[in-house]
């Protein structure tokens, strides 16, 4: 840094007193004026981010952390769809996968979106057993004849009871039980290719 | 009574109208109805979330209104209502946050800004001189030629 004469006010007659060296001061007023553009220059890149994340679906702003994360799965017994019966947490933790949990209803549109993301999945080999919540029986099995049926087994959750122990505030929502029925990850919300790949293969690998 | 007493009593008693408006989920005894209330405007309706489910009409927010009735009916306390739900869906579901770890900051702000604001007032008070020097000759002379044209 030089000290050009003219970002210094020459000191008026009788003060220039207590306000530092002319150097300390000049350092100052650049670092006050760069100041406001460094911070927008911080917060444009995190609000960047944050967009970006958006967009990719890798970050939901309303989304919650699940309580049941590290917690047994919650206990349940549902019924079926009519002939096939349902299945009980105790089914889904006897199965020793790691295995897909996910919470769908006919009448839900994100739930049309990530249907062919959960036949990829199933394509994989990945077990998903799925809820049907607050649906009537005939109305899922018209969604499952029209955009496939992903499920390994399918249970029905018509008065949403069960759906509010996992702390379900919206279908769909996806939870990954471990071995030994330990709940390991929750996506609320459509799943789509993009969070496959970023954030379950991996966690599913790790399980295996 | 005057008509216009009578439209401001009317006014003063009325209450809002809430989202509970099917008398049916309401409790039959007054006292556990209104200790229903006083619960379910303390928790968030989690899926428009920034409503009390006691003020939402969304699906969710009736079964959890219904399940603080059953529960209440069944003997549970308020605290044991509110942490059933906070047990599921975490502190969220407070419309209240709890003062913890996580929430200091944000109960701890009025405290760090007033901290703060005393903190700013007296370098800003100690930096400035006392008393403004006089003004020199020079400028009183410079002073007393500008105001005269």
């Amino acid at each position: 840094m030089t000290d050009s004469p003219d970002a210094v006010p020459p000191p008026l007659a009788g003060r220039g007193q207590g306000e530092g060296t002319p150097r300390t001061s000049t350092f100052r007023r650049r670092a006050l004026l760069l100041a406001p553009l460094g911070v927008a220059a911080v917060g444009g890149t995190a609000f960047w981010l944050l967009l970006q994340r958006m967009s990719e679906g890798t970050y939901d702003p309303h989304g919650l952390p699940s309580m049941l994360i590290g917690k047994p799965l919650p206990k349940f017994a549902l019924p079926g769809l009519p002939p096939s019966q349902g299945f009980s947490s105790t089914d889904v933790v006897a199965s020793g996968r790691p295995t897909l949990v996910n919470f769908f209803a006919s009448w839900c549109i994100p739930c049309v979106q990530e249907a062919p993301t959960l036949m990829a999945l199933k394509q994989q080999g990945v077990p998903i057993w799925g809820i049907a919540y607050k649906d009537k029986a005939d109305a899922t099995q018209g969604f499952l004849h029209e955009n496939g049926d992903p499920y390994t087994r399918i249970a029905s959750d018509e008065p949403g009871t069960v759906a509010i122990n996992f702390g379900l505030y919206g279908v769909p929502e996806t939870y990954v039980v471990d071995k030994s029925g330990i709940v390991r990850w929750r996506w609320a919300g459509g799943l789509s290719d993009d969070i496959v790949r970023q954030s379950l293969d991996p966690l599913l690998q790790g399980l295996a | 009574m005057k008509p216009a007493f009578a439209i401001l009593f009317a006014i003063l008693i009325a209450t809002p109208a809430y989202a509970v408006s099917d008398p049916g989920e309401m409790l039959p005894n007054r006292a556990q109805e209104l200790r229903a209330e006083a619960i379910g405007h303390q928790l968030r309706c989690l899926v428009c979330q920034n409503e009390s489910i006691e003020d939402s009409d969304a699906d969710l927010a009736r079964d959890l209104r219904r399940i603080i009735r059953q529960r209440l009916v069944a003997g549970d306390s308020d605290k044991q209502i509110i942490d059933w739900m906070v047990a599921r869906y975490g502190n969220f579901v407070r419309l209240r946050p709890p003062f913890d770890a996580m929430t200091l900051v944000l109960w701890g702000a009025p405290g760090i800004a007033l901290v703060a604001g005393f903190a700013a007032a007296f370098f800003a008070r100690r930096r400035r001189p006392a008393t403004p020097e006089p003004l020199s000759d020079d400028e009183r002379q410079r002073l007393a030629d500008l105001l005269k044209t």
